[in-house]
């Protein structure tokens, strides 16, 4: 299944906002049950985008849960999940630590008897480990399309920072094999990861990063960034391509389409005016 | 290239390794930490050799300095230890768990010739900097009252108690773990406060330790503050720090996101006109090379880096501002107790 251009993403229900708390707040005021969420999904839906790039939030079992009893209304709704949820691990190991937070997000017997068993155990096998917190993860969206799976920026970068090399590779692999979806990669720096990626042999990947007109959030600076889309060895998804507001819809949008060898484009939005404004406005720009 | 240990390899420990790892300065050569299911992970992934003894290693690794991430009960010791061994040491907040402490270790560096620098990342954020120069240059007038305030969701149920974060002794508790940002950051943009008026301390959900601390000070030109931190509050996503400073010309607002600025008629301040005016983290914050949780983390341990390189061994966060910190964090504890 080939990777979606027009995607949306899920920042405005969850109170997400890099650049307001206020902002942040009134947004998870306004999407405070499922039914309002699903009214602006099925609106982006409606207006042609097929793909809801989410965090794995719990609340986002919900919303499969209704995508997957409702076939006829959501014929090719896809789920791109973005995993893990990363506050609730970090909450998890200041509260617990590290072992008690494996059990405790990885339902499976497996996880206890790994970790009861001997701590050699995970220390010689962290990729059956992270296979067993990624089923955990997953077990939500059970019979909905998820095509692309991502690993979050918090995750890739850190394994990136650590030089854990071969774990992004094991991630790619594990989603490929037992999954038959592809992995992507979010990341705040994409000039390091689409280098380590290329060294690991892991070709035409699917990568996300921050892409946007005042190179906010875009380490390595907007130049590396223009050279890694332009030399099309990755799939580049652009998101926080507005910068969370900084720039005004039409000029962002319209620098980011004619970025040579974009991809893709990932937007969040709560009004129907402004998801149909800004689907139609990438539309427009890449003849779609 | 510099040559760095670090103890401790816990939510601290592992982010700052990830961003040293990606530092083109710095070369980590050796990590010490009791958990050998974590030391032996970092040894087969990453190749950096791992101790569990902390003598040991300082004994076998030629290094130039030291980050510290271990639980704070711990860290005056494994910091004198560092400093006798000439090394330029980073510490994870707070610095002590009293402040005569931390009032030696400062004193020692300075001794050493070693650079000695506090996580209190927060002063690395671009909205509070942008807050401290404007108030210290002057723009508000003079500061009459410093609010500082942070919520979020650390402790939300009783904790099973299975970390030092839920032992007092050990530097657990909503004090000495979360409003120490918040009362470095008041410190930062005001200066210390000569004196904490009122305390209290409350335990929410948990049995040891505080869940929140209310607290209000004096400080040396007769200016109020206020200090209110909940860890308890299930309705922030994550940390939200908020500080205002208000002074006799305008007024300023800051969180980690944006900064508000108002200004009387006639007390227009450079590019700010009266009234109010919003800027925001996407414009006030520097870019790093590389970013893992907030550029503040990384702009922290490169400020670190170049105070090796300059010898300048009074930055940021230095132990003496550190311990300044500490020593407020004492009168709450004493008064709070007592209340």
């Amino acid at each position: 299944m080939a990777l979606q251009r027009i995607l949306f993403g899920d920042n405005q229900f969850f109170g997400v906002n890099h650049m307001s708390e206020d902002k942040a707040r009134a947004q998870a005021m306004k999407f405070n049950n499922t039914q309002s969420i699903m009214r602006v999904l099925d609106y982006a839906y409606e207006s042609g985008i097929k793909v809801f790039m989410c965090t794995t939030y719990d609340q986002v079992g919900d919303i499969a849960d209704i995508v997957r009893d409702n076939p006829d209304k959501y014929p090719d709704f896809e789920f791109y999940p973005c995993m893990p949820y990363a506050h609730k691990f970090a909450n998890s190991l200041g509260e617990v630590g590290i072992l008690e937070t494996l059990k405790r997000f990885s339902p499976s017997s497996v996880m206890g008897t790994l970790i009861r068993g001997a701590t050699s155990v995970i220390t010689q096998d962290v990729e059956k480990v992270m296979q067993l917190l990624i089923d955990a993860e997953l077990k939500q969206f059970r019979d909905v399309s998820t095509p692309v799976i991502f690993l979050q920026n918090v995750v890739t970068d850190l394994l990136l920072g650590l030089k854990f090399y071969d774990m992004l590779g094991a991630f790619h692999r594990y989603i490929r094999d037992k999954y038959k979806a592809e992995a992507g990669f979010i990341t705040m720096n994409l000039p390091l990861l689409t280098k380590v990626l290329k060294e690991q042999g892991i070709e035409n990947a699917i990568v996300c990063a921050n892409i946007n007109k005042i190179g906010f959030r875009m380490c390595g600076g907007i130049e590396e960034y223009r050279n890694v889309i332009q030399k099309g060895d990755f799939r580049v998804v652009a998101m926080s391509v507005l910068a969370s507001g900084a720039i005004p819809p039409k000029e962002a949008i319209k620098w980011a389409c004619e970025l040579d060898g974009l991809h893709s484009i990932v937007f969040g939005a709560s009004s129907p005016a402004n998801i149909r404004n800004t689907r139609d406005l990438i539309a427009s720009y890449w003849n779609l | 290239m510099i040559k760095l240990g670090l103890v401790g390899v816990g939510k601290m420990g592992i982010s700052h390794l990830a961003i040293l790892g990606a530092h083109p300065q710095v070369d980590v050569v050796a990590i010490c930490d009791s958990a050998t299911y974590i030391t032996s992970v970092l040894r087969k992934h990453s190749g950096i050799s791992t101790y569990k003894d902390f003598g040991t290693m300082l004994k076998e690794c030629e290094l130039d300095g030291l980050f510290i991430a271990t639980p704070t009960s711990s860290h005056f010791d494994l910091a004198k230890t560092a400093l006798e061994n000439g090394l330029h040491l980073f510490v994870e907040k707070p610095l002590c768990l009293n402040a005569e402490q931390s009032e030696h270790l400062a004193k020692l560096a300075v001794e050493k010739h070693c650079v000695n620098q506090v996580g209190y990342h927060n002063r690395f954020i671009g909205t509070f900097r942008e807050m401290q120069r404007l108030v210290q240059a002057g723009a508000i007038g003079d500061v009459y009252h410093v609010d500082g305030r942070a919520f979020g969701q650390v402790v939300i149920r009783p904790k099973p108690g299975l970390t030092w974060r839920s032992k007092k002794t050990e530097g657990g508790g909503c004090l000495h773990d979360y409003a120490c940002h918040v009362l470095d950051l008041m410190n930062f943009v005001a200066g210390p406060p000569d004196d904490v008026i009122s305390a209290q301390l409350q335990s929410i959900f948990s049995a040891d330790i505080e869940d929140a601390v209310f607290a209000t000070f004096r400080y040396p030109s007769g200016a109020t503050g206020y200090l209110e931190t909940n860890w308890s509050d299930e309705s922030y996503r994550k940390m939200s720090t908020t500080i205002t400073v208000f002074g006799t010309k305008g007024k300023l607002i800051a969180d980690r996101q944006e900064l508000r600025i108002y200004l009387r008629s006639g007390a227009e301040y450079g590019q700010y006109p009266a009234g109010w005016t919003i800027r925001y983290i996407t414009d006030l914050q520097s870019p790093v090379n590389y970013y893992l949780r907030g550029e503040e983390y990384s702009a922290q341990i490169d400020s670190f880096v170049e105070s090796i390189q300059a010898r300048n061994f009074k930055p940021e966060n230095s132990f003496a501002s550190a311990a300044q910190t500490d020593r407020i964090i004492d009168q709450i504890a004493q008064m709070g107790k007592n209340s």
